[in-house]
């Protein structure tokens, strides 16, 4: 393995205040490219380095920033994507709660880099913990003198606000962000344009997401050939994966790009295999959004390939036998869990989280949990199973923003790879619905 | 102008217009400092972008829940009208719009939490507080509520207690919560400073 890049000196008792980070090496890269690189070389670096977002598209890092509209004469936004509420995802509360930091450092380079002066971390409300701890950290920096006016005696001046969200998936996606920033209703806007030109009142913006931006210190301190060579083909690096569900050691991991699924899941230093002994049932890679796989085609391609992570890998044979990995949100399932229950679960997240402006987004996410429900509990007709699939295809591609396709895909995928349990649950409510109770019953201590 | 916003209105607002229940609806003048700072993080003429982290505060320091009043209150501090206060109190989970709880109970529902024993939670939850998700105990103490993911997938199943977080939750280590609580007397509680003090 390549060693920790991102989450280097963790284990550094106090590394979370200014003084401990900085005897550690923190801060170098600040300097190193204020003082010794132009923002067109620290763009260049961060390009070589093959970065992609970490946010769940995974677009390349360095061709975003290129789209910028550096010839309009308007002041120009970097805005943190801290929203974190992807079901299965906590890598970048983590982050932050334990290396406030390396995000800084990340924010003060990347600002440098596009010519920003002002910076936002939008976090969401539940996190009001880390809204304390981010301030502390960026008052220290302040005091240090790498934020605010001449920055280490440059010309660059640099100031990051905290702004917290107050509870809605949706302004996660990065034009209700934007909506949320400006004070108003986290609708998505639609696209084009691009907040590249139009972004934050209407000037040009970055909105890129924690780990991406956090990434962007260790890039240039070890320069982004040497970052490139980690990790497999078009996935370089080093990706944090927060592991939950029915595993023995739920948490989160860094790790290169291109590890095999397989040892993922198994191996002692990170999931340590599947909780009390259970088989594997499923698992969904990268976030609720992502399709879910069956265990043999998570462990395997289609092909009979070892199953990597990686963009590519995860994503290979597409919707049809692939996945992808999104967030980085891993969501593991054992021989126990109900399928039908979680897309039931999952369809319940979406139409709650729809914010409503288009109708296949907001009457679809509404039926698919109704007829969801009606199936869990057993009062589900075969024609029903039809019927989602339908709903979902409607949905998909038909909507202002991703949030209607990541409420699509859950229950198109669940379907294609366990229409089996589907049916089940219609031939024999009974059963199913006398072995949730025993389940549930078991939690009882 | 900014500053002209907070000050004028802030002083005409302050102890004349908006009177509930005999009660005045203002900030005290240190909290009506800090909103003043939090509104100079934003361009000139773009104040409502401090609307979010105004709301929380008014929510936390004026009565746990955001009135009429006090969302009118808020408008005028931004210079914005009531309607679009109104729009975005109503669009986030996080601010309420009714009376609360002493103690708001959230308890993440979400498929991760789900199937690490977060349904036997809220069971637990509904039981020992005798109410249904939505609803309130008669003594005022407890409100329960369901949310979804709270970001805290590993460590499920989670709740969240007036935004302090509890993790690892199961029915026993619930019951000590609640105890605990009620007893006003809850030694390992999360952070739980206030809004104002998280802004430096
Ligand atoms: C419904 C929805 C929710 C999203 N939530 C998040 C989120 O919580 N955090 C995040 O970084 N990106 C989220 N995204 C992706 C953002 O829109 C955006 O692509 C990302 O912040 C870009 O950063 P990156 O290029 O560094 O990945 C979401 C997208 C959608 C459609
Ligand atoms: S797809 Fe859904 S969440 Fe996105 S804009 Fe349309 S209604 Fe809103
Ligand atoms: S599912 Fe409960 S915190 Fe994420």
């Amino acid at each position: 393995m390549g060693g920790k890049i991102l989450l280097a000196g963790i284990e550094i008792p106090g590394i979370r205040g200014f003084d401990v980070y900085r005897a550690n090496g923190g801060y170098a890269a600040v300097e190193k490219a204020l003082r010794e690189m132009t923002p067109a070389q620290v763009n260049a670096e961060v390009t070589r380095s093959g970065l992609r977002g970490r946010g769940g598209a995974g677009f390349p890092t360095g061709l975003k920033w290129s789209f910028l509209d550096r010839k309009s004469d308007k002041p120009r936004y970097l805005i943190c994507n801290a929203d974190e509420s992807e079901p299965g995802t906590f890598k970048d509360r983590y982050l932050m709660h334990h290396l406030p930091h390396r995000l800084i450092e990340g924010l003060i380079i990347s600002s440098f880099a596009l010519g920003v002066k002002t910076c936002y971390i939008y976090i969401r409300g539940e996190f009001k913990y880390l809204v304390g701890v981010l301030e502390k950290a960026i008052a220290e920096a302040h005091h240090h003198g790498y934020l605010g006016e001449h920055i280490l005696k440059t010309d660059f001046s640099l100031n990051i606000y905290v702004h917290p969200g107050a509870g809605a998936y949706i302004c996660g996606e990065e034009t209700a962000l934007l909506e949320s920033l400006e004070g108003k209703r986290g609708n998505p806007r639609i696209k084009p344009p691009f907040p590249a030109f139009k972004g934050l009142y209407g000037c040009p913006t970055v909105v890129n997401n924690v780990e991406t931006l956090a990434t962007v210190g260790p890039i240039i301190g070890m320069g982004g050939e040497e970052y490139s060579k980690l990790g497999k083909g078009k996935s370089t690096g080093t990706k944090l994966i927060s592991a939950c569900g029915n595993i023995n050691n739920p948490g989160v991991y860094e790790i290169e790009l291109g590890l095999p699924v397989e040892d993922f899941i198994y191996a002692p230093e990170y999931c340590n295999g599947i909780a009390n002994d259970k088989y594997l049932k499923a698992v969904i890679p990268g976030g609720s959004s992502v399709p879910i796989l069956p265990a043999d085609l998570i462990l395997s391609t289609a092909k009979g390939e070892k199953r990597l992570m990686s963009y590519e890998s995860l994503s290979e044979g597409d919707f049809l036998t692939g996945t992808m990995l999104g967030s980085g949100g891993f969501i593991v399932f054992d021989e126990d869990a109900c399928i039908v229950r979680n897309t039931w679960n999952l369809a319940h997240f979406y139409r709650h989280e729809s914010c409503g402006q288009c109708s296949p987004c907001r009457e679809g996410t509404g039926w698919m949990e109704k007829v969801l429900y009606k199936i869990e509990h057993g009062q589900g007709k075969m024609s029903d199973i039809d019927l989602l699939v339908r709903i979902s295809k409607n949905i998909e591609g038909n909507t202002i923003c991703p949030l209607g396709d990541a409420a699509a895909w859950p229950v198109a995928s669940a379907i294609r790879h366990f229409r089996h349990e589907f049916e089940e649950h219609v031939l024999h409510p009974a059963e199913v619905l006398e072995k949730e109770r025993r389940l549930s019953a078991s939690f009882a201590v | 102008m900014l500053n002209r916003y907070i000050m004028e209105q802030g002083n005409i607002v302050n102890h004349k217009l908006f009177v509930k229940e005999g009660k005045t609806v203002a900030f005290s003048p240190e909290v009506l400092g800090k909103i003043q700072q939090l509104i100079l993080r934003y361009p000139e003429g773009q104040q409502k972008s401090a609307l979010l982290p105004i709301l929380h505060i008014a929510q936390e320091e004026l009565g746990g829940y955001l009135s009429v009043d006090v969302m009118d209150y808020v408008a005028g501090l931004l210079g914005i009208q009531p309607i679009e206060v109104y729009e975005v109190a109503t669009f986030y989970s996080m601010f309420y719009l009714d009376k609360m709880g002493h103690y708001v109970i959230e308890v993440c529902r979400t498929g991760p939490c789900a199937i690490s024993g977060g349904e036997m939670i809220m069971e637990h939850l509904r039981h020992s507080l005798g109410i249904s998700p939505g609803e309130t105990t008669p003594d005022g103490l407890f409100t329960l509520k369901e949310v979804e993911c709270l970001g805290s997938c590993g460590t499920g199943p989670v709740m969240q207690v007036n935004t302090g977080y509890y993790e690892h939750l199961t029915p026993g280590r619930v019951d000590k919560i609640l105890d605990d609580l009620r007893e006003n007397a809850n030694k390992d509680k999360p952070d739980d400073s206030t809004w104002v003090e998280k802004f430096c």
